[in-house]
């Protein structure tokens, strides 16, 4: 079943952030495979604590930013889908 | 214009390994044991890859587990900031041995499969009862909290086991599996004619995949390396060569691809004679093949060159004697009618790499 705005999120076993002193930029680590973030991909996974629906997720980053929380919650359903999609981010039980 | 830094090290520790695949993409001639990297070179080396902006190591073979110190290496890729993935067939892990690599910080296991029934896999990796101790070592994963993939090649041989083997990595509690059709390089060469699938069997799995996909969407995830011989447009090799991956030999010498050692005309260096990053950067064999400056017609004015870059080089050399060549599986080559001639017309049987024809271990 595909994503809804209304669940919770939390990070698969083996799957970390990790600030890239090469690169300068965080990346998302997990098996075989590495993800470059920008300052909102760092965000929206720094807000996934499992409890929060990606829904409050949306409205928190809203206010931080400053922008229309729908169109904040759009973006975050389509960073976070491809992730669940790859087993990188779990739906939280 | 300077390469960006590399993101994976795929890193064999050893050519040794229990199973004897027909497929294996190790080069014909092995390295000795004796010419093995010892655990602090390796050390080094992880951490001179760390330094340069690779993220993750890929600990493979041969059977990395046949590296007594691995426990160690993993320790090492850790402390050198490295996300770790181990690359196993599972023989010669314990459960004991598996505990001690995830607390010495492994982050990561993929197991092979060769077949999902007992026989299908000892015929393939040459070795007899590997099926169930590849199940217990997927149990022990699972178990200690780490994430588990599965990975199978799937050739003529065992292609019409593909929806059994969607099922056997559910079961087994996998989270990805990738599902790579054979690549005909190493000691897959020899053996090229028991294992090219036929075209249907190919069709039949890309059909497969995608069905599959959708079914267990958010449930597994599948890595699919498609079939090139019956593709318009090859694979895009590496991802350019030279421009995101770095291989290190058992004995230390420093590859663009695994495969690269089946070009005769290039010579690597050594990481016991050179740092890691005037190899990236400066060696003539990662040189070689970067960028579009050393394509020719028709991939120098195809609208596809930034996308697979001309496909294989080793292919290339393989099947035309040159590796600057289209890759002739591409539909632009002028080869690609004498390569899907030949696709169709193969049949054999499995020449085993060290064993005695017909021979299991």
């Amino acid at each position: 079943m595909r994503l809804d705005a209304s669940e919770r999120l939390i990070f698969g076993p083996g799957v970390r952030l990790k600030e890239d002193p090469v690169r300068e930029t965080w990346v998302l680590l997990s098996p075989e495979r590495a993800q470059l973030l920008d300052k909102s991909g760092l965000a929206i996974l720094n807000a996934l604590d499992g409890s929060r629906s990606l829904q409050e997720v949306a409205a928190t980053l809203a206010a931080r930013f400053k922008a229309p929380v729908e169109q904040v919650q759009a973006d975050v359903l389509a960073f976070v889908t491809p992730l669940v999609e790859r087993r990188i981010l779990d739906r939280a039980a | 214009m300077r390469p960006k830094p590399p993101v994976a090290l795929l890193a064999e520790l050893t050519h040794r390994c229990p199973l004897a695949c027909p497929y294996c993409s190790n080069p014909l001639e092995l390295a000795a044991s004796e010419a093995e990297l010892p655990t602090a070179l390796w050390a080094r080396v992880f951490e001179e890859a760390a330094a340069l902006g690779v993220l993750q190591v890929h600990l493979s073979g041969g059977e990395p587990a046949s590296r007594r110190d691995l426990t160690e290496l993993v320790a090492a890729a850790r402390d050198a900031g490295l996300y770790s993935n181990l690359i196993t067939s599972g023989i010669g892990l314990t459960q004991a041995r598996l505990a001690a690599l995830a607390e010495a910080g492994l982050d990561h296991v993929q197991l092979s499969i060769q077949g999902v029934t007992s026989e299908m896999a000892d015929h393939v990796s040459g070795y007899r009862g590997g099926l169930a101790r590849k199940e217990q070592v997927a149990g022990w994963t699972v178990a200690l909290g780490l994430p588990l993939t599965l990975n199978a090649v799937m050739h003529r041989q065992n292609l019409d086991d593909l929806g059994a083997t969607i099922d056997l990595a559910l079961a087994w509690g996998a989270r990805r599996l990738e599902v790579a059709h054979v690549q005909l390089h190493g000691w897959a060469a020899i053996n090229q004619a028991a294992l090219l699938p036929r075209r249907a069997q190919v069709e039949e799995a890309d059909a497969l995949v995608a069905e599959a996909r959708e079914r267990l969407w958010g449930q597994l995830a599948i890595d699919y390396v498609p079939s090139d011989r019956f593709a318009r447009f090859p694979k895009a090799c590496m991802g350019g060569w030279g421009s995101s991956g770095l291989v290190v030999t058992p004995d230390g010498r420093v590859l663009p691809c695994h495969a690269a050692d089946s070009l005769p005309h290039l010579s690597f260096a050594r990481v016991t004679e050179q740092p890691l990053s005037a190899i990236w950067y400066e060696d003539p064999a990662f040189q070689a093949y970067r960028g579009e400056a050393w394509m020719k017609e028709p991939c120098r004015s195809c609208d596809r060159r930034a996308l697979d870059f001309g496909g294989c080089r080793c292919q290339a050399f393989a099947l035309t004697g040159d590796a600057a060549a289209t890759d002739p599986v591409c539909s632009k080559s002028p080869l690609r009618g004498r390569v899907l001639e030949e696709a169709a017309g193969q049949r054999g049987a499995f020449t085993y790499r060290g064993r005695s024809a017909g021979g299991l271990r």
